[in-house]
């Protein structure tokens, strides 16, 4: 131990600040997009439509089934054309951070579309039922009948979708993007810190992962009260 | 789009001098993706049922060694513990130590390295597991055990264990597919499988597409018989009587 030096730390700091906002900025997004796709295709599973549960499932099947440093790699090397094209993105952004963004976004909508399906599941089909012998129309029940109680009970799940989530955004590594992690060993090899800089980012993603797991299970334990 | 297609790229020589083909390389990938995650898992089951166990047990305070295991390897990515193990541990043993690993050939240190890691990091998901199977029996099985004179170790032995990992067969099985796709990420400390191989095909070949399908279809191979055998063996150690019985 009496071998780290540590005095380089605070100079580093602010390098490391911005890496963090990137990494946050990835979080977010795919968080929200996550969220929203991931609804959008539970429901279409569930809907009976057999070509809409169709691709929904296709789609979930296939981001589970891939390494998500495959799926960054894909979305890096194959896909930056095609994402300039579609999203009309100037050819002076950096690709790499909206590729990871892409690929984050989608990635996790499976893996929350996973989650949000076994929450509907659990509501009673009876509501459902109850709900169209009131006359309401199948987008009107899940808005105002089904979702909301679903996502009360799955808030936990999703948090703890979410605290991963943050972990595994530490992958852009493998596409260069400069990120918490990959910031923190390109200071490394710079400065020839390398030892010091992994060990403080890996001491970094600790507390705050393991301080957000402790806030979710207080939750956990309070909604089971 | 002018992209030219050349699946016949796969049996070309490959343009460093070794004796191989692109498609030798694309195999020797997949050997060690496979290699990698099969010599993991062996650390994952014994090392997540031994802390399974500890986590059930009435002692607090083995229950508690159990519990900070989880919580260390579950709080920090993964991509930083390989590092931790590649980088850092070296650095942190005795110096005579860290000096053999570092005199060890590069494979060796990059396989060493990732087996500890994904091994480990895969324990702390099984041991979470293994005690949700033995939370989930009646808990008058584990008092009538030890009231009919078994000891604890008896009431694990011949009670708990034989019925409580049956139960955990689909989602223990389902560990077993992570640990091949998580096995991707040791390409970031330089172990040469299936994910690096694809980065390596474009840059030597050019020949992106082809490449990435290639790629993908391998991972998808893995895919499909990892889950053909997790099929058959839950179908082998289905409990009758429980959930998920038929």
């Amino acid at each position: 131990m009496e071998r780290l030096d540590w005095s380089g730390l605070p100079q580093v700091l602010p390098t490391l600040w911005s890496g963090m906002q990137i990494t946050l900025q990835i979080t977010l997004l795919a968080i929200v997009l996550g969220i929203v796709c991931g609804t959008v295709l539970a429901t279409m599973r569930l809907s009976g439509v057999k070509p809409l549960a169709y691709f929904a499932n296709l789609f979930v099947t296939v981001f589970r089934s891939f390494p998500l440093v495959l799926v960054l790699l894909w979305f890096f090397l194959l896909i930056p054309q095609l994402l300039q094209a579609l999203l009309r993105i100037p050819a002076t952004t950096d690709i790499r951070l909206v590729s990871a963004m892409v690929a984050f976004s989608l990635f996790e909508a499976a893996y929350y579309a996973e989650i949000i399906r076994a929450g509907i599941q659990a509501v009673p089909r009876a509501q459902f039922n109850a709900s169209l012998a009131l006359g309401m129309r199948y987008v009107q029940v899940m808005r105002l009948v089904v979702l909301p109680q679903a996502f009360r009970a799955m808030l936990p799940l999703l948090l703890t979708q979410a605290i991963v989530l943050f972990q595994d955004t530490s992958l852009v590594y493998v596409i260069g993007l400069a990120d918490f992690f990959r910031s923190a060993t390109n200071i490394g090899d710079r400065d020839g810190t390398a030892v010091e800089m992994v060990l403080f980012s890996g001491l970094v993603y600790f507390l705050i992962c393991g301080a957000t797991s402790g806030i979710v299970k207080l939750l956990q334990k309070k909604a089971v009260r | 789009m002018a992209y030219h297609w050349n699946w016949g790229i796969f049996l070309q020589p490959v343009s460093t001098g070794e004796a191989s083909t692109y498609l030798g390389w694309l195999w020797s990938g997949l050997a060690n993706t496979v290699a990698l995650s099969l010599a993991a898992w062996i650390i994952a089951l014994l090392v997540g049922l031994g802390m399974g166990i500890l986590r059930s047990l009435p002692d607090r305070r083995l229950a508690a060694i159990g519990t900070l295991y989880v919580i260390l390897f579950r709080n920090i990515p993964l991509i930083v513990q390989f590092f931790l193990w590649y980088i850092v541990l070296p650095e942190l043993l005795p110096k005579a130590a860290g000096d053999w690993f570092k005199s060890l050939a590069p494979l060796l240190q990059f396989y060493t390295a990732s087996i500890l890691c994904l091994g480990l990091f895969t324990a702390a998901r099984v041991c979470e597991q293994v005690r949700a199977g033995l939370n989930a029996l009646p808990r008058g099985q584990q008092a009538a055990g030890l009231a009919i004179g078994l000891s604890l170790t008896q009431v694990y032995r011949f009670i708990l264990l034989p019925v409580g990992l049956r139960l955990i067969v689909p989602p223990i099985t389902s560990e077993f597919l992570n640990i091949f796709k998580n096995s991707a990420v040791a390409s970031t400390i330089g172990l040469l499988e299936l994910s690096a191989q694809a980065r390596q095909l474009v840059d030597f070949t050019a020949q992106a597409y082809e490449s990435f399908i290639a790629v993908t279809i391998a991972y998808g191979a893995i895919n499909l018989s990892v889950m053909y055998l997790m099929h058959w063996l839950e179908r082998k150690t289905r409990f009758p009587g429980y959930q998920g019985a038929k």
